[in-house]
C-alpha cells in the first residue's frame, strides 16, 4: 500500500462519513433519498450543480485532451458558457411550469406539458441511457486514480471494480442530502488542488505559465491551433461541438431538474449570471495537460497526464491528496447520476408500465434495484469497452442534446404537439447512432451529435407544419387557437 | 411574447455568437495576449466578460419587468 494510495483512502473515508452524518436521521423513501425531500435551501442546491461541473472529466478529462489533442479541448472552456447563456432564458419559465403544474423530472415535464406518455417515456429511455457513459466515466476515471496512485500495483480491471464497490456505498449509505454536503468538501478541495497544480507544475519545470506555453509552441508548432493533436477536429468540429454541448448543457435529467427545486426566479437568472466563472479552474487544468506533454511524452494513456505529472512532481502526501479530491470528484458526481437514472427509470418507466398501481415503498425499492442494474451495466461497459473519458461524455451529449427543439418549443411555443416532437426525437437519435456505429463521426467536419440536431430539429418543424397544414384540411380543428 | 425578452437577448446573445462565430478567423498563435496564444485568449476573453453581458441582460430584464410588475406579473 503506497502513501499516496492510504491518503486517498482517509479522503474517501471521511467523505462518506461527512455523506452519513449529512443525510440527517428519520426513515428513507423515495422522496427523500432521490430530492433530498425537497427541502433544499438555495445554496444546498447551486453547491450541487456546481458538483455537476466538476467532474473527474474536468479532471482528468480536460487535461488528457489538452495533453493528446490539444486545441479541440478548448471547446470544454467554452461551451460551459452557451449553456449558461441559454438557462437565463429557458430555466425562469421552466421553473414556473414545474411550480405550477408540480414536477419533478425531465419526463414529467414532457408528461404535462405535451400529455404523451409515450413521448415521456421515450425521453426517461433516452435519459437513462445516455446517462450511462457518463457514469462509465466516472468509474473509469476514479479507476486510473487509484491504479496510478498505487503505483501500477492495483491493475487497472480491479481499481474499476474497487471504484465501483465505493460508489455503491456511498449512494447507498448516504443518499442526496448526504452526497450535497460531500459535494461541499470536493469543490473546495478541487479549486485549491487546480490553482496550486495549474500555476505550480508549470513554473516548476519553466519558470511560468507564459514561458511554458511559448516552449509548447516552439516543440509543438500546431498544438495550440485547430485541429491540434489530431487530423479530423479542425475548426467546424470545434464550432459544432461546442453548440452541441453548449445545448445540451442544461438537457441532462439532473441539470433540468435542478431547476425545479430553486426558490425563486431571481435565484435562477442571478447564477446563470456568476456561473460562466465557474469555467475558468478548466484553463488551469489545460495548463498541466500542455506541461505534462513537454515534461512526460508518450503516455499510454493520456488521461493519466495530470495523476502521473503529480506524481512524479511533489511529495506522496500532496499526490494522495489531489488524488483523493479526484476520487469524490468522481464519486459525488457518479452517485447523483445513478440517483437520477435509477429515479427514472422508477417513476418514468417502471410505473408506467405497471398501470400505476404501484406503492411508495415497491418504487423505491424498483428504484434500488434499477440503481444496482445501472451501476452494473456502467461497470461493464467500464471494463470491456474502454474510451477516452472525453468521447464518453460526447456521447452522452449527442443522446440528450436530442431533447432541446422539445424543450424550446414546448416551453416558447403553444401550438406545437407530440407527434411532431417524437418524430424529430427518433430522427436526430437515429441519425447518431448509425453515424457513431458506422465511424462516420465527425461526420462532414461535424460532431455527428450536431448533425442529429439538426435532422431534429429540421424533422420536428417540418412535421409540425405539415401536421397544421392536414388539421387545417381535414378535421377543421374547432378549438381556439391558444395563441389568438 | 413579451418585449423585455427581445431587449435582454441582444446582450446575452453577444458573447455566445461572438465567441463562436469568430472562431475561423482567430484560429491562429499570434498576437500573444498576456502570455496566451491568440485563439485561446480569444476563448478565454469572451468567457470573462459574459457575466457582465448577462448582468447587463439581467438589469434590462429587471427594470421592464419593473414597468410591467402593475398587472400581476
Amino acid at each position: 500500500m503506497t502513501t499516496p494510495l492510504l491518503v486517498i483512502l482517509a479522503f474517501i473515508l471521511v467523505s462518506t462519513v461527512v455523506g452519513v452524518i449529512g443525510r440527517g436521521r428519520g426513515a428513507m423513501n423515495l422522496e427523500r433519498w432521490s430530492v433530498g425531500g425537497r427541502q433544499f435551501g438555495v445554496i444546498l442546491v447551486w453547491l450541487l450543480m456546481a458538483g455537476e461541473i466538476y467532474t473527474t472529466f474536468t479532471f482528468l478529462g480536460a487535461s488528457g485532451w489538452a495533453y493528446s489533442r490539444g486545441a479541440p479541448s478548448f471547446y470544454i472552456l467554452a461551451y460551459g458558457t452557451i449553456g449558461y447563456i441559454i438557462s437565463f432564458f429557458l430555466l425562469p419559465p421552466l421553473w414556473r411550469m414545474a411550480k405550477s403544474l408540480g414536477l419533478h423530472t425531465q419526463p414529467d415535464f414532457f408528461l404535462a406539458r405535451y400529455n404523451s406518455p409515450a413521448l415521456a417515456g421515450l425521453v426517461a429511455l433516452i435519459g437513462v441511457v445516455s446517462i450511462v457513459p457518463y457514469l462509465q466515466l466516472q468509474l473509469a476515471g476514479l479507476g486510473l486514480i487509484v491504479h496510478t496512485a498505487s503505483g501500477g500495483a492495483i491493475a487497472s480491471e480491479v481499481a474499476i471494480i474497487v471504484a465501483f464497490a465505493l460508489t455503491c456505498v456511498f449512494v447507498y449509505t448516504s443518499g442526496l442530502q448526504g452526497i450535497a454536503w460531500v459535494a461541499i468538501i470536493k469543490d473546495i478541495t478541487m479549486v485549491v488542488v487546480v490553482v496550486i497544480i495549474g500555476i505550480g507544475l508549470p513554473s516548476m519545470y519553466f519558470g511560468s505559465v507564459g514561458q511554458m506555453l511559448s516552449e509548447l509552441v516552439r516543440r509543438h508548432p500546431s498544438h495550440l491551433t485547430f485541429p491540434g493533436g489530431t487530423t479530423t477536429m479542425g475548426v467546424g468540429w470545434v464550432i459544432s461541438t461546442i453548440l452541441l454541448t453548449g445545448v445540451g448543457f442544461y438537457c441532462w435529467p439532473h441539470m433540468f431538474a435542478s431547476a425545479f427545486s430553486a426558490k425563486d426566479e431571481r435565484t435562477i437568472k442571478r447564477n446563470a449570471v456568476i456561473m460562466p466563472l465557474y469555467q475558468l479552474p478548466i484553463l488551469l487544468v489545460f495548463f498541466v495537460g500542455f506541461t505534462a506533454l513537454l515534461v512526460m511524452p508518450g503516455l499510454k494513456n493520456p488521461d493519466t497526464a495530470l495523476l502521473a505529472l503529480v506524481m512524479r512532481s511533489y511529495p506522496a502526501w500532496f499526490a494522495g491528496l489531489v488524488g483523493g479530491a479526484g476520487a469524490v470528484t468522481a464519486m459525488v458526481p457518479a452517485s447523483m447520476l445513478l440517483l437520477v437514472a435509477s429515479t427514472l427509470t422508477a417513476k418514468n418507466i417502471y410505473r408506467p408500465l405497471r398501470g400505476g398501481a404501484v406503492s411508495e415503498e415497491q418504487l423505491m425499492r424498483a428504484s434500488r434495484g434499477f440503481m444496482l442494474l445501472i451501476a452494473v451495466v456502467a461497470l461493464i461497459l467500464a471494463l470491456w469497452s474502454p474510451n477516452e473519458l472525453v468521447k464518453l461524455l460526447i456521447f452522452g451529449y449527442d443522446g440528450i442534446a436530442q431533447f432541446f427543439p422539445g424543450i424550446v418549443l414546448g416551453v416558447f411555443v403553444r401550438r406545437i404537439t407530440a407527434r411532431p416532437v417524437i418524430f424529430g426525437l427518433v430522427a436526430g437519435e437515429a441519425v447518431v447512432v448509425s453515424l457513431i456505429w458506422s465511424g462516420h463521426d465527425p461526420f462532414l467536419g461535424m460532431n455527428a451529435g450536431f448533425v442529429g440536431l439538426l435532422v431534429n430539429a429540421l424533422v420536428t418543424l417540418l412535421s409540425a407544419t405539415w401536421g397544421q397544414v392536414l388539421n387545417h384540411r381535414k378535421i377543421h380543428d374547432p378549438r381556439p387557437d391558444p395563441i389568438t | 411574447m413579451p418585449i423585455r425578452f427581445r431587449l435582454a437577448l441582444v446582450p446575452a446573445l453577444t458573447p455566445a455568437v461572438a465567441l463562436v462565430a469568430g472562431l475561423p478567423f482567430v484560429n491562429r498563435l499570434e498576437p500573444i495576449v498576456f502570455g496566451l496564444p491568440f485563439l485561446l485568449a480569444w476563448i478565454l476573453g469572451w468567457v470573462l466578460v459574459t457575466p457582465a453581458f448577462l448582468g447587463l441582460a439581467y438589469l434590462l430584464d429587471r427594470s421592464t419587468s419593473a414597468a410591467e410588475d402593475g398587472d400581476g406579473r
